[in-house]
């Protein structure tokens, strides 16, 4: 099995050099086209509406990362200004030119309590009303710039090590990251400290990102819709009271199933003569 | 209480593993190397960071160290690391390593302390180290040459470095900077149980079901400890309870089951509160067989200042401290008692208001009553400690009292263990003896000290701590072995040793790491040299010592890997081969002995700092340090050179020889043999790079087994007292041994009859039955007395065998928060940084993951001075003060009140803020405490 397992991964391999190789002769055409096919794993600012949306009506001013980078605390302490956290998309970023963006290994989001960056936005392409908190307060907290997702392969706690540089860069620490304790019964004395990203309170800021000490960040954001999966809302966990909000509005005429099997009418099917 | 069968099986298990003489990887643990790795080379060695002591395996490939892993092997780690750990294989690898020697020079290529740094040879920069100490000697007599020693010195080195020092030049100004951290726990030791070093050992964690930390960000500082204690937590998450108590909530609270916030330097008063509760409230608890049989009640003077400088030295008298600095200063001389500690202080014949008048700090102590002892612990009722003790002002005093309680349920429960856990939040402050002393009161009262899983546990911070600076004695006060300057018969025992005439041995030593500065400032050290650790980044108070090093006649030498604040600040600059450049050993928190062997060779032209020892020793004979001399205190150093030509050296006799070539010849290379088979020794054969040498020529290597002639010399001080090391090449197959090891045995419990060989000798010497026998031999024979002070006409009592439970209050530290400077500061570290980080920062991704020191700070008190998170604030105190960005949230929580900063980051220089009191009895400094304002920057 494991042999068998190998050999597909050589073909899969093998595969993606010739794609490779055949991608290499559109180079120079694919470089004009790729700003206009920007990648969809861009992080946007805090209050950003949905990628498509936020395409719409963003109006490229620029405005956010000037108040970024213009910021109170964007200061180094002889006073000169820092590397703000928002860039404006130019040729070659492979982002769509003009549009704010940010990349957390250089510059994370360091969640300004009164986020600059927002309420100078002329478009609402940053939406302020996403961040109002129950007390009508703009509150950093509720951004959804991103998701935290964890390679368990590459972070060395899951090999045992004691790291949690995550955990303890997180400005949500133990609510966005958590940790699971679990027992290392190799050792036999030793505990696993795992980071664990709670989607419900993980900005997507970066700093974890920032601050992960694997080579290649073992913890990483990506965009919410490109990091999360979801299960079917027709089934609520019996154990979690607050579970069934989840699946609370489920349109009763997306209640009915469609799939190959069920394509045919029934009498069309049963009209079939089976051969015999 | 008795070990019941699970812990039996337990502690025979941890035994029958560390003990295992010659284990080598398990054979399914072996890696299956594949083509590009078939030429790697694996060999042990010791982590090179923190007092935890993990065991790790280095491989390397064309003399250069390519990947670094957790040695499954070893007892403390089974294969894990924390993140620094990790990064071993990229330490050495900076690239901006030292390789070449570097001296401040004019155009005319002289010497010149307003020169610029550029490189030199060997030779040179021996010539002018020769040429300042030389000088330094004629002006100021052995005094005037002192070095910043290190707890990360390997065993060798430092034992190296201290016979140089010691024996060569007479002088006892060596000091580690492990006196900024280890100290006040070593004079605890030395109080209570008469020697040196914890009784326990880790495996208590396994054991144990309470574990208390004091003051110790074990999560963050210890990890691989950490995550031994959440795992026992995990085997029995209700049995077992995990409470912590510090000035601010950090990292390790995340596992408490209880955390409590105190007021700074009010563990004094926790303390004296458990043992109140035991004596007051809770008699029945007191195991008084055990007390009887093992303990005596003892008192000290407690008007003995902060160690801080005294009115008279030359630098106050010159006016060097400002009229702010002596605000504090003035207190060492003298204070009123306040309010707070007045009650505590009732006792001792102090009411509120009263003058304290101080004299400097003494080891002084005597013998009093169990009533008295009692008197002292009357006025630390829950309600006086809750009220001067409570430290998060947003904490209501129910809730406070309530944890306090708690607390010392725990440790009172019949039968249930306890181990006490602490770190710098004890160590490094202005009562740090005293605190360290006043755990023991509470595990010997309940009889909960050297016992499988109970004990109050000092945890060390320096790699080598216990195995260098404190086993070899590298502080000023100190020789081998817990033998000290000050007693004739241990000086006589280090002169027959190490083959010097009787009487060359300074019988004062004084000069502890901030004397060394002083001294500096005053004038009379004039060549200091710098080993292995970063002296003017980690000393408080630290504008005045590099003004001092920069300004005024002195010579300072820097030995290092990289380049930081102490090489900035030198004349010289020496390039050091760094940890696996070189063969070494160190000793953990746990008494565990640890050696490698040079796993590469250094880069560039950089030479191990034992090499530079004995390089430098060939420049010094007989004639030239063994005259006559006289003390600052007029006590005369004898002229000893006649005897020396009676022992067989004559004028011109070398230190080279004396010290380490003519015992050392018996130690032979032999490169067909174990443990030198196959691996590079550039001290004894030298090397391929043909490094030239203290005299220009070529360095072929010393031609004897320096490393195993260190060690086993060292060692020879220790065995048969109580210290005993195994042979040297006994420890290149073992994964470690925890001292004393007894016919090849190592021992987990000290003081412990049942465990320690040399209890169950001292025992049976007495004649006694006791399961326990404090045989530690300082201090042993006191005065008589009360809280007031000793009765001489009662005469001594001998308390052989005897532990000491020490009658110590509570008192104000010398500076508080008041109006101006109304905030506490405390410095301490990060996880991913080692101490200044001259290594850490080198590392791209620790760098990348903390790049900046930051000032952590309550959001009510940053909304309180107009600051926003990611701000820049000075942080200022009476000294100075650094700008640093704010951060209100994330791994450090302080209370209202508090800001935490730590000192890393040497654009962050918090410690030209911090003060440099210490214990007056320790000598250790106090980086935890003191005033400051924050302001917007």
């Amino acid at each position: 099995m494991a042999n068998s397992d190998n050999n597909r991964r050589k073909f899969m391999a093998t595969t993606l050099q010739s794609v490779g190789l055949t991608a290499l002769g559109g180079m120079l055409w694919s470089g004009y086209c790729d700003e206009a096919k920007a990648s969809p794993l861009v992080l946007r600012p805090p209050g950003a509406l949905p990628e498509e949306q936020f395409l719409d009506v963003c109006i490229k001013c620029g405005l956010c990362a000037e108040a970024c980078a213009n910021r109170e605390s964007n200061k180094n302490k002889d006073g000169t200004q820092r590397e703000g956290t928002l860039k404006m998309a130019k040729g070659g970023n492979h982002k769509l030119i003009g549009t704010p963006f940010f990349i957390p290994t250089e510059v994370p989001c360091y969640m300004c309590d009164d986020i600059p960056c927002v309420p100078v936005c002329p478009s609402e392409a940053l939406d302020m009303k996403s961040l109002l908190n129950e007390k009508k307060e703009l509150d950093i907290n509720k951004a959804e710039m991103g998701l935290a997702i964890v390679h368990k392969e590459s972070c060395v706690a899951f090999w045992g090590l004691q790291c949690d540089a995550c955990y303890r860069a997180c400005p949500l620490l133990d609510e966005a990251i958590t940790l699971d304790y679990q027992k290392n019964e190799r050792t036999g004395k030793h505990a696993f400290l795992l980071p664990v990203v709670h989607s419900d309170v993980c900005t997507g800021c970066g700093l974890c990102e920032k601050a992960c000490i694997t080579e290649k960040p073992a913890i990483f954001v990506l965009p919410r819709e490109h990091s999360m999966g979801r299960a079917g809302d027709h089934y609520v966990k019996g154990w979690d009271e607050k579970d069934q909000q989840r699946a609370g509005d489920r349109k009763l005429d997306e209640i009915e199933t469609h799939d190959e099997r069920s394509q045919q009418a029934p009498s069309d099917y049963l009209n079939k003569e089976i051969e015999y | 209480m008795a070990l019941n069968r699970r812990d039996f099986l337990k502690s025979a298990a941890a035994a029958t593993a560390a003990s295992a003489v010659g284990i080598a990887v398990p054979s399914n643990l072996e890696a299956s190397a594949n083509e590009a790795q078939k030429d790697w080379r694996w060999d042990k060695a010791a982590c090179r960071f923190c007092g935890t002591g993990c065991g790790i395996m280095l491989a390397t490939k064309e003399g250069r160290i390519v990947a670094v892993k957790g040695d499954p092997a070893a007892p403390v780690n089974r294969g894990l690391n924390c993140i620094k750990g990790y990064f071993n294989a990229k330490i050495m690898y900076g690239a901006d390593r030292l390789k070449t020697p570097l001296l401040r020079m004019n155009d005319k290529g002289e010497f010149d302390k307003h020169g610029k740094f550029k490189p030199v040879s060997w030779q040179r920069a021996f010539d002018e180290m020769e040429k300042y100490a030389k000088k330094a000697l004629k002006e100021s007599g052995p005094e005037g040459v002192a070095v910043f020693a290190s707890g990360q010195y390997t065993v060798m080195e430092g034992y190296a470095a201290q016979k140089m020092m010691k024996g060569g030049f007479r002088s006892n100004a060596i000091d580690p900077n492990a006196r900024h951290c280890m100290a006040s726990a070593v004079v605890g030791f030395y109080q209570t149980f008469g020697i040196d070093e914890p009784s326990g050992c880790y495996d208590d964690i396994e054991i144990t079901d309470t574990i208390v930390t004091w003051g110790s960000n074990m999560a963050e500082m210890h990890p691989i400890l950490w995550s031994r204690v959440t795992d026992r937590k995990l085997s029995n998450p209700d049995k077992v309870k995990v409470v912590n108590i510090q000035t601010y909530t950090h990292r390790t609270c995340d596992l408490g089951d209880f955390n409590i916030i105190f007021s700074p330097n009010t563990d004094l008063a926790l303390w004296n509160y458990i043992a109140h509760e035991i004596v007051f409230n809770h008699p029945e608890a007191i195991d008084w067989d055990f007390v009887k049989e093992n303990i005596v009640f003892t008192a000290g003077p407690t008007n003995i200042g902060y160690g801080m400088r005294r009115a008279g030295e030359k630098s106050i008298k010159d006016g060097k401290y400002t009229a702010l600095e002596m605000e504090t200063i003035n207190k060492e001389m003298e204070k009123k008692v306040s309010a707070k500690e007045a009650p505590a202080l009732e006792p001792y014949g102090y009411k509120e208001g009263d003058t304290m008048k101080n004299t400097a700090g003494t080891l002084k102590h005597w013998h009093i009553t169990f009533e008295e002892y009692k008197k002292s612990l009357e006025p630390f009722t829950l309600e006086y400690v809750a009220k001067i003790a409570k430290g998060d002002p947003n904490e209501s005093i129910e809730s406070f009292k309530k944890k306090l309680k708690d607390l010392a349920a725990l440790y009172i429960e019949k039968d249930r263990k306890v181990v006490s856990f602490w770190t710098m939040g004890m160590n490094q402050h202005t009562r740090g003896t005293w605190v360290n002393t006043l755990s023991y009161n509470v595990h010997f009262l309940l009889n909960k000290q050297a016992l499988p899983g109970n004990g109050a546990f000092s945890l060390t911070g320096q790699p080598s701590a216990c195995g260098t600076a404190r086993e070899v004695g590298t502080f000023c006060h100190r020789l081998p072995a817990d033998l000290m300057v000050k007693n004739p018969k241990h000086r006589a025992k280090a002169e027959k040793i190490w083959g010097l005439p009787s009487g060359t041995l300074n019988p004062v030593g004084n000069q502890h790491i901030m004397k060394i500065h002083r001294d500096i400032e005053d004038g009379v050290v004039k060549f200091a040299w710098v080993n292995v650790c970063n002296a003017y980044q980690d000393s408080a108070s630290a504008s005045h010592w590099i003004k001092a090093a920069r300004e005024m006649d002195n010579f300072i030498v820097t030995s290092d890997g990289y380049p930081g604040i102490s090489a900035m600040v030198s004349d010289l600059v020496l390039p050091s081969a760094m940890i696996y450049e070189k063969w070494g050993a160190y000793g953990n928190a746990e008494r565990r002995t640890q050696h490698w062997r040079q796993q590469v060779l250094p880069v560039g032209h950089a030479m191990s700092d034992t090499w530079q020892w004995m390089e430098f020793s060939k420049r010094f004979t007989v004639k030239d340090l063994w005259g006559p001399s006289t003390l600052r205190n007029g006590k005369k150093m004898a002229d000893v050179r006649a005897d020396a030509k009676k022992m067989g050296y004559n004028d011109d006799t070398t230190m080279f020889d004396i010290l380490y070539a003519n015992k050392g010849k018996e130690y032979k290379i032999d490169m067909d043999k174990f443990p030198q088979k196959g691996y590079d020794n550039s001290e004894c054969i030298g090397d391929s790079r043909n490094v030239k040498g203290g005299d220009g020529k070529v360095f072929k290597g010393y031609n004897f087994m320096v490393h195993e002639y260190l060690f086993e010399e060292y060692a020879s001080f220790g065995r048969g007292h109580g210290h005993d090391l195994a042979p040297f090449e006994v420890y290149h197959k073992v994964r470690g041994l925890k001292w004393p090891v007894v016919d090849g045995k190592e021992t987990q419990w000290r003081f412990n009859v049942k465990y320690d060989p040399y209890a169950a000798k001292a025992a049976k010497a007495a004649g006694s039955k006791s399961t326990h026998a404090f045989y530690g031999p300082l201090a042993k024979n006191l005065l008589q007395g009360t809280l007031m002070g000793p009765d001489k006409s009662k005469g001594k009592k001998a308390l052989k065998n005897k532990a000491k439970i020490f009658a110590r209050p509570y008192m104000d530290p010398p500076e508080m928060p008041d109006k101006t400077y109304d905030t506490w500061l405390c410095t301490g570290r990060v996880l991913e940084h080692w101490h200044s980080g001259t290594m850490t920062m080198r590392v791209p991704e620790l760098f990348r993951a903390v790049p900046e020191a930051l000032c952590y700070m309550h959001p009510g008190d940053a909304k309180a001075k107009g600051v926003k998170r990611g701000e820049l604030v000075w942080v200022e105190s009476r000294r100075g003060k650094v700008k640093a960005r704010v951060e209100t949230r994330g791994r450090n929580r302080p209370p209202q009140g508090l800001v935490f900063v730590p000192w890393f980051d040497e654009k962050v220089f918090i410690n030209k803020v911090c003060l440099d009191a210490t214990c007056p009895m320790s000598k250790q400094t106090d980086y935890k405490k003191c005033a400051v304002k924050i302001t917007k920057a």
